[in-house]
């Protein structure tokens, strides 16, 4: 089909979904009566859900409750954090580390909760960085990022960090195909087919530890992987990627990329790539990537540089790979409850594929193939699909399920949520979106048993949904009740940044297990200082450590004199609360850093160059007591040839500088 | 049949009102000395001696368990003395010079390790806020913990 009869058969579509869609034009008319109660969560009362969302280009991860839609925090992943001195603190800057150097900045897009048999266990939850192509780990005791691996051979880790269902592998896929980095990479950039390919990782999980490990990467055709899925129960072993521009081309995707009718599912027998691992099939490659992790018990991050990876060869060994023909660039690639069902959405198509496991793996045995793509077996599309969902809108973009037997879809050029059965593949019901919705969630709606109460979708624009704030607006999510037949919108939230993929779970799931502070005596981080008796100045040359302390509402020590222009201050400051809710906070001024916020129990570290002679006044930024606003002290910075000695002190106010240092 | 699901929502919000158990918010305070006194006095079941917790009977010998004060010290090193001197001069809370004298050893520990309940409660406590303003902060001592701190504590008094 050449582009231009694709873009009219789209209209003709378009025409007709238009008209049967009925489409509500604005909120007035899509909001019930009961709307309100159903979303109403009392003020001091807990939300029945935790709502993790993807923040997109602001590469952090937000949490929300629902039903309320109240923002409850804004994990810090792959950007800086000013306001929690994530990327700022020495003892967090190594998580931001890469083989590029320090990152500051990444693009998160799907986030997903760890799973036992398949269910979600409320252990971690990871994020993929789509730029810089990294995943995530973070702690759901602490709600913190616990580690980052970076990916070698990869650029865009877009189909990522979906999981299998015992947590064994996160994978990562790469969206745009490169290189691989052991190759020159100075060829010219129309050489794609010759020299582009497209690298699969999976990454194991350490079963207690959640420590992450790149145990293989595939190799593939240099095509972009978009989407993933693992399979479950009967499908568990495989794992399901969508792929678009098998047309390789590398300009102008926007056309050049929709040429083909079908693009493919890449189905992957993981169970038999652990296989060629173990028989030593894997070849081990020169590769450079970042492996950070952090530790609660030093409260610091450390930052190792790996050097080598397996990579196994899909077109050489067999029975790895397989594509399956699906319609036009498919997107999503869901993979429903029981395992059996493989929905890929073609997000060009005005259909929904819906492709069957068992027919998969009959077609494997039959060898019911149409030919090969760069030396991986395609099989033929009939004897892999179970049916497709006819006219179900425009757009189809992603699925969720419901446990019921239902599937929702959304439709981003159609803006609309359609539930549809996946036995009959009939449509059941439409609900509008307000505007372009990407991703959708139920809680659990992408394990074996989800929690279908809600689905949430993420929208990509919400131009006239709120008080307008200039040109950019917020983004927005869309909370519906699917308890009964047809689906109910009942609230709107805006989001930070981008919300793309999001997870949800009832929050008795994690909500018992999260840390109130960390324990004192546990703390093994090289600069603590246990109590007040233990606080100190030590000057080691040009750089200075300053051993301090903070509790309600002082800091120990408040008044250090003898720092000299050209040292290097780090402030190492133990809060020694042992109680919930009773962070600290310290700033100094001139600082080019942020503010530290220390938990109770943490000790975390600010660099500070003092830039000019002076009194420099440091404070606590985090309101702590009914004397928060004495919680204070002052620096003396003196010339570099100066011979101030180095004194420090708390509650002594000498007219002469206290030269033992004592309190 | 209108009637009786009336009547069985009446009896639901009635249920559930009963099962509602307030939490006790520790931020809210509880009125001024006086009417904690007052309140105190009200409720015959509060024994101002003992404070509230988990400590109703502390065997105290006459002599000082040395190993046991020493523990104690630890935690007041760790825990305590950025707010404590030991002499009688307050710093953010009072000195601790005397305390045992002023207070039975259960009220000390309940102190220590109910903080939030007593500073909402005891009119001693109470009292002592409104000269301190900074509320106790709840340092999550163990049972050992405040038992040896109140050896601490002892030793500093002079017992021997």
């Amino acid at each position: 089909m050449t582009y231009t009869k694709y873009l009219s058969v789209i209209g003709v579509v378009a025409l007709v979904i238009g008209v049967n869609a009925c489409k509500p034009k604005n909120a007035g008319n899509a909001v019930t009566g009961d709307a309100a109660s159903k979303a109403y969560v009392a003020p001091g009362k807990y939300d029945e859900f935790y709502n993790f969302l993807s923040g997109g280009f602001s590469g952090q991860m937000s949490v929300y409750g629902l039903p309320s839609g109240r923002l409850l925090r804004v994990i810090p992943v792959f950007s800086v954090d000013p306001e929690k001195g994530y990327g700022y603190s020495e003892e967090t800057k190594p998580m931001l580390n890469t083989s590029h150097g320090f990152v500051p900045w990444d693009d998160l897009h799907h986030p997903e909760l760890s799973q036992t048999n398949g269910e979600i266990d409320g252990r971690w939850i990871f994020g993929n960085a789509n730029n810089t192509p990294r995943v995530a780990r973070i702690d759901l005791t602490t709600f913190r990022t616990a580690e980052i691996i970076e990916l070698p051979n990869s650029g865009g880790n877009h189909s990522s960090p979906f999981i299998t269902e015992n947590t064994e592998y996160v994978v990562a896929g790469t969206r745009f195909s490169v290189p691989p980095d052991h190759a020159n990479g100075d060829i010219p950039i129309n050489t794609y087919k010759q020299n582009f390919k497209g690298h699969i990782s999976f990454i194991s999980v350490g079963k207690e530890d959640g420590k992450m490990d790149i145990a293989f990467q595939i190799e593939c055709p240099g095509v972009n992987f978009d989407l993933s899925h693992a399979g479950k129960a009967k499908s568990h072993g495989w794992f399901f990627f969508s792929c678009y521009n098998t047309e390789q081309a590398n300009t102008l995707l926007e056309v050049n990329a929709s040429q083909r009718d079908k693009d493919f599912i890449m189905a992957v027998n993981w169970k038999k790539a652990e296989e060629y691992l173990k028989a030593g099939q894997g070849k081990k490659q020169k590769v450079r990537y970042a492996h950070n992790w952090y530790s609660d018990k030093t409260h610091t991050a450390i930052s190792e540089i790996k050097t080598e990876v397996t990579v196994l060869d899909a077109k050489t060994l067999k029975d790895i790979c397989y594509f399956i023909p699906c319609p036009k660039s498919p997107h999503g690639c869901d993979v429903d409850p029981t395992g059996e069902y493989i929905v890929g959405s073609g997000k060009l198509a005005a259909l929904i594929p819906v492709f069957s496991f068992d027919k998969i793996q009959k077609a494997i045995a039959d060898k019911a193939f149409e030919g090969d793509y760069e030396g991986i077996p395609v099989i033929k599309y009939d004897a892999a699909i179970y049916g497709e969902v006819k006219k179900p809108g425009l757009g189809p973009l992603h699925t969720e399920f419901d446990g019921k037997g239902n599937a929702y879809t959304s439709m981003f050029v159609s803006s609309e949520v359609v539930k549809w059965n996946i036995k009959d593949l009939k449509v059941l019901d439409r609900a509008a979106t307000f505007y372009s919705v990407g991703h959708l969630c139920v809680p659990g709606g992408d394990s074996r048993k989800p929690n279908a109460k809600y689905v949430i979708a993420y929208d990509k624009i919400t131009k006239d949904r709120y008080l307008p704030t200039g040109p950019e607006l917020s983004q927005s999510a869309q909370l519906y009740d699917i308890s009964g037949d047809k689906m109910q919108l009942i609230l709107d939230f805006p989001t930070i940044g981008e919300p793309h993929y999001a997870q949800a779970v009832a929050a008795d799931v994690i909500k018992n297990r999260s840390v109130k502070f960390f324990k004192i005596d546990e703390n093994a981080h090289p600069y603590v200082s246990k109590g007040e008796g233990t606080t100190k100045v030590v000057r080691e040359g040009k750089t200075v450590h300053v051993y301090a302390t903070a509790i309600r509402s002082h800091f120990a020590p408040d008044n250090i004199e003898g720092i000299k222009m050209g040292d290097e201050v780090y402030f190492h400051i133990t809060n020694l609360e042992q109680d919930w809710d009773v962070p600290h906070g310290f700033a100094i001024k001139g600082a080019a850093n942020a503010e530290l916020l220390i938990m109770p129990g943490e000790t975390t570290t600010l660099k500070w160059v003092p830039d000019r002679v002076g009194i420099f006044p440091m404070y606590c930024t985090d309101f702590c007591s009914a004397l928060h606003q004495e919680m204070s002290g002052y620096v003396r910075v003196s010339p570099a040839g100066s011979n101030v000695p180095l004194t420090y002190s708390t509650g002594k106010n000498l007219p002469a500088a206290d030269a033992g240092g004592t309190k | 049949m209108k009637r009786a699901l009336f009547l069985a929502t009446i009896w639901a919000m009635i249920a559930s009102c009963g099962n509602d158990k307030q939490e006790e918010n520790p931020y809210v305070m509880q009125g001024g000395s006086p009417e904690a006194q007052a309140a105190a006095n009200e409720n015959p079941a509060y024994d101002p001696e003992r404070g509230e917790g988990k400590f109703t009977n502390v065997e105290v010998s006459p002599k000082l368990d040395a190993a046991m004060a020493d523990k104690g010290q630890k935690v007041y090193e760790v825990k305590c003395n950025s707010c404590h001197k030991l002499t009688d001069e307050k710093l953010v809370g009072p000195g601790w010079k005397g305390v045992t004298t002023r207070r039975k050893p259960e009220w000390i520990m309940n102190f220590v390790t109910n903080t939030d309940k007593m500073l909402d409660k005891d009119p001693a406590a109470q009292a002592q806020l409104e000269i301190c303003l900074v509320r106790m902060p709840n340092q999550n001592l163990s049972d050992d913990d405040a038992r040896s701190l109140y050896e601490f504590m002892r030793k500093n008094d002079g017992i021997k």
